[in-house]
């Protein structure tokens, strides 16, 4: 089940180990039968590291979740809530223990699990509430790190878009001589702000992976897919109606054919399907070829492998054409057309014409707003009479309280005034060659290739950090926003790692605000790259795309609920 | 440590407290019943506020504790922060007594913000000077953990002047963020915005004060707030929407309460037709604007509600006006009323087709809008670049615009071609044919 854990350079497996010995310590304590009170937004993240199974093992009998109300009547000894550190779920807490019938026997004990950590704030609100001393165990569960992929962990943290570098440098302080020696394991660790790389998240991506996220949102390694391609096809079934309900799977590298495709910029899926397609079918016909007792055996043996092989085709197989018929689109085109182009650095200086259009025809907020961030952004904020314009035009179609979203994409430095008079991108660019106009999709030889064009700019700081070192682009480092500084740590000699000959460098990256699949698709290209000299483990505080980032930053524009 | 202390630990550590079960079993569960006994045992005594003031409480440093007052949320929060809290009466039975040993009251700044760090609660009366308060948040700011550095904010912002409390923040940016928050999220708005004036943020502290109208359901209640959101010191373009949201939604409630009346009227034929769906309250301002000219196309610039009373008052440019006109016309079938919008006339008293969005768009609308051929071919005639054009004549089988535009490419193989397209016998196809046999044309192929 954690095969794709250990899959990486380095095991994570010992994360989620870690993970899971926490929280059997916890429901250990609460002793007896219990239920468990779920957050919902934490479902997810728990899935990565435990099943239901585990739970069970540990006396859970019931799992419900948090809303106002009374509980269900559930005949157990303890109900733990598992929730984050905010009031607004202290409120429903207090809701629930309130209504708590006092006369029931057994009485039910409560406990608290904060996760990832406790707050002052909350246990005082409770206080407030009358209700803290209902609470027999309150504790935090670090869930810190979640390991999503053989090299890649997530927080999953909402806050994503905050300035988290402190605690990243608290925690890194912390580790020597704490049980999670993880650390000590990478020659380097980058920290990248996502403030220092604003434009990736904001255009589409092109890889696989990076394409059903954008399309239909991944999360926590499960996709929902609509269902209508994904119905059984089996004969004598007439007249069955197709599922309503959306398909889920789980997409992560276990899957040895997803492990393949995924990183792959789209246009280069098609011909691995086929020839995986050819393969399949000629391993199928093998059994017309076994002849001894031997090879019929041997083929049997392998039938559970080739038939899971056969669905996992089949599945990635309809979502290619689902995707397919998104990115064939005229308006997929389009909008991708003027991304491109102001990538490439042409006409960003200028109101455009398809955004007006896309505006005009009242296509969705979140859209408009990616493509004027992003001309935004590639042209060191837009001149006066520009970005009026557009503001005048979001507001009077889509309505005046979104002053406040565009106030807030101005304080995130996405969409502002051009300051300085001057526009930096065209040297950032071509310094960091960020946009490649021979980019090979098929046999890509650049980390370009998983935008068509462009290549990640927080990825390329990466690639030149290992080779030749930041000191040959110290200029171009000076325009890009935010503090920059090396820090070497030496680790004590028992912990340094010792390095056989000819092993790669292992570097951590740690990117503060969110990451998107493209980029680290593109780092796991460049580990991979023969004469590379470094893999690359990446964590995040959040898997982000596009319309999730500027999402996160949006105002919540519906009123309070009361 | 005194030697009374030391005593008093004993005793909350010790078996014999742990051995007091009413079970003959001892096992985990009645050990949990039993400490849970002797919490709420004790909860009885110190959590009551009801309980009158003789009841003085002590800390196990023997420092009084629990101001009791009923002053507002913050000042509380910060009380229970500032004294030993709820946790010392409560003990977990369990907890080496290592962790009791040294609570001396003579901890650093440093020392204290890192037990804070490992969640235990900490008094922090005793940094009484100016001075010490603020080594003791430059140290929380420096560890690097929101929830201390918000304890070490709520204990300053109850212990010092507000003055000297903001005079300080400003220039401890990492401490000004956590307070903002704290204050944004426990809803202390007032402070905020004396926080916000102090730090001469005033836009912020107009767009703050403008957010709350989401929270206003009363449209009129709203409208008035709006107004008063008015003088509010944003910059000078965000003074204008904000101006102009006030306007519309002012013009909203005089269309919304006069339409209703029409509607239960009866009497308009508009409104018996094409029942409203919808309140036009809060909408976008050109949603209002498709309304309008759905609803009050033909009134005079005089009404509130007539397009051009609309398009004046808000400064609504020419395309987006014909589009929005032109949607709603269409939508209506009213194809007089497209044509009239495209058509100008110049000062010789002619008239030409203009489109300020670009005829292909035209189509566009008028097609989704199920416009017959006839209309649709009129346009579709006018669309300038030829390629466009025979796309979407072909599409839309507009046959005449197709052989007119073959004909006049000099086209005879897509011309003979396309006769396959329109039906046998059909005036068009006699129209190819006799364009064909043309002998006039001087055809490229």
């Amino acid at each position: 089940m954690a095969a794709h854990l250990s899959s990486g350079r380095v095991n994570l497996t010992a994360l989620r180990e870690a993970g899971r010995r926490e929280l059997r310590q916890f429901l250990d304590k609460c002793a007896g039968s219990k239920a468990i009170v779920w957050d919902e937004y934490l479902t997810g993240p728990f899935g990565l590291i435990a099943q239901y199974s585990l739970l069970k093992e540990h006396e859970v009998e019931k799992m419900v979740t948090l809303k106002p109300g009374r509980l269900p009547q559930a005949d157990v000894k303890n109900v733990i809530f598992f929730v984050r550190p905010k009031l607004e779920l202290m409120d429903i807490i207090t809701d629930n223990v309130l209504r708590e019938d006092r006369g029931r026997s057994p009485q039910r004990d409560f406990h608290i699990l904060f996760v990832p950590r406790r707050s002052l704030l909350c246990e005082q609100w409770l206080k407030e509430q009358g209700v803290l001393g209902s609470f027999i165990h309150r504790e935090q569960y670090s869930l810190d790190l979640i390991p999503v992929d053989g090299d890649l962990l997530s927080m999953e943290s909402e806050s994503a878009f905050k300035h988290v570098a402190n605690m990243m440098i608290r925690m890194k302080r912390e580790f020597p001589g704490s049980q999670n020696s993880i650390f000590p394991v990478f020659d380097t660790l980058l920290l990248l702000d996502r403030n220092v790389d604003l434009l990736t998240p904001l255009a589409t991506q092109l890889t696989y992976e990076g394409l059903i996220d954008e399309i239909y949102g991944i999360q926590n390694t499960y996709v929902k897919l609509p269902p209508e391609k994904f119905a059984p096809k089996k004969q004598g079934e007439g007249g069955k109606d197709l599922p309503t309900e959306p398909k889920k799977l789980q997409l992560n590298s276990a899957e040895e054919l997803y492990a393949e495709i995924r990183d792959k910029n789209f246009n280069a899926v098609g011909s691995v399907l086929s020839k995986k397609a050819k393969i399949i079918s000629a391993a199928f016909e093998e059994r017309h070829h076994a002849k001894t007792v031997g090879e019929i055996k041997q083929f049997v043996s392998q039938l559970p492998h080739m038939q899971a092989a056969r669905s996992s085709l089949a599945n990635h197989t309809s979502i290619a054409e689902l995707i397919k018929d998104i990115t064939t689109s005229e308006d997929f085109f389009d909008n991708l057309t003027v991304e491109q182009e102001f990538m490439s650095g042409i006409d960003t200086d200028k109101a455009n014409n398809y955004i007006e259009d896309c505006i005009a025809q009242k296509h969705p907020l979140i859209k408009i707003l990616r493509l004027v961030c992003l001309q935004s952004v590639c042209n060191s904020g837009l001149k006066q009479k520009v970005l009026d314009h557009y503001k005048r035009e979001i507001l009077q179609t889509y309505g005046y309280e979104h002053i406040l979203t565009l106030n807030n994409l101005e304080k995130a430095g996405l969409l502002k005034l051009q300051t300085s008079g001057r526009n930096n991108y065209p040297t950032i660019r071509k310094t960091l060659r960020l946009w490649m106009d021979d980019v090979n999709e098929q046999n890509p030889n650049d980390i370009s290739y998983v935008y068509s064009g462009y290549a990640p700019l927080s990825v390329r700081l990466a690639q030149l950090l290992a080779r030749p070192g930041w000191r040959s682009i110290e200029e171009v480092l000076k325009m890009l926003p935010g503090p920059h500084f090396e820090e070497r740590q030496q680790l004590p000699t028992g912990l340094q790692k010792k390095r056989q000959h000819g092993e790669n460098r292992v570097t951590l990256v740690f990117f503060l605000g969110g990451v998107t699949y493209a980029e680290i698709a593109a780092l796991r290209f460049l580990s991979q790259m023969e004469d590379g000299g470094t893999e690359y483990v990446i964590a995040t505080t959040k898997l982000i795309n596009g319309t999730s980032w500027i999402k996160s930053l949006m105002e919540k524009l519906e009123p309070a609920p009361f | 440590m005194s030697r009374a202390r030391a005593d008093e630990e004993e005793y909350w550590h010790s078996s014999k407290f742990r051995a007091f079960t009413f079970d003959d079993e001892d096992d985990e569960l009645s050990q949990l019943k039993e400490s849970k006994r002797a919490v709420n045992s004790l909860r009885d005594i110190v959590d009551d506020d009801d309980d009158d003031d003789d009841l003085e409480r002590v800390s196990w440093s023997g420092e009084p504790v629990g101001r009791r007052n009923r002053l507002p949320s913050f000042q509380s929060l910060s009380n229970a922060l500032s004294d030993t809290g709820v946790k010392n009466y409560a003990p977990e039975l369990r907890r080496p007594k290592a962790e009791y040993k040294d609570y001396s009251s003579d901890w650093s700044p440093k020392d204290t913000v890192k037990r804070m760090q490992r969640g235990k609660v900490c008094s922090l009366e005793r940094f009484r000077s100016l001075q010490d308060k603020l080594v003791l948040l430059d140290e929380a700011v420096a560890g690097h953990d929101g929830n201390v550095i918000t304890a070490v904010l709520i204990f300053l912002k109850r212990t010092l002047r507000r003055e000297i409390l903001f005079r300080e923040l400003e220039v401890r940016q990492v401490a000004l963020c956590h307070l903002i928050h704290f204050l944004k999220e426990t809803g202390e708005q007032k402070l905020l915005l004396d926080l916000l004036r102090f730090l001469d943020r005033t836009e912020e502290v107009a767009l703050s004060q403008y957010r709350e109208h989401l929270n206003i359901q009363d449209v009129e209640k709203r409208r008035e707030f709006l107004k008063g959101c008015i003088g509010l010191p944003f910059s000078a373009e965000d003074t204008s929407h904000i101006q102009d949201h006030y306007t519309l939604l002012e013009r909203q409630i005089i269309i919304e309460a006069n339409d209703r009346h029409l509607e239960t009227a009866g009497q308009s034929e508009i409104f018996r037709k094409y029942p409203r769906k919808a309140s036009i309250l809060n909408m976008p301002l050109v949603t209002t604007l498709f309304y309008s000219c759905f609803y009050h196309y033909t009134e005079a610039e005089g009404t509130f509600s007539s397009p051009t009373n609309l398009k004046k008052t808000f400064k609504i440019p020419d395309k987006q006006y014909v589009l929005t006109a032109l949607a709603a016309r269409a939508k209506l079938r009213a194809w007089d009323d497209v044509d009239a919008l495209l058509t100008t006339k110049n000062w010789l008293g002619y008239t030409k087709k203009k489109a300020p969005i670009g005829f292909h768009r035209v189509v566009e609308i008028l097609q989704r809008n199920n416009a017959p051929v006839q209309v649709l071919q009129e346009y579709v005639r006018l669309v300038e670049d030829v390629e466009t054009r025979l796309n979407l004549a072909t599409k839309y089988k507009c046959h005449d615009v197709v052989i007119e535009t073959y004909r006049d490419l000099k086209d005879r193989i897509q011309l003979t071609a396309y006769k396959c397209k329109v039906e046998r016998g059909s005036a068009e196809e006699q129209n190819i044919n006799s364009i064909l046999n043309n002998t006039q044309i001087r055809w490229k192929n």
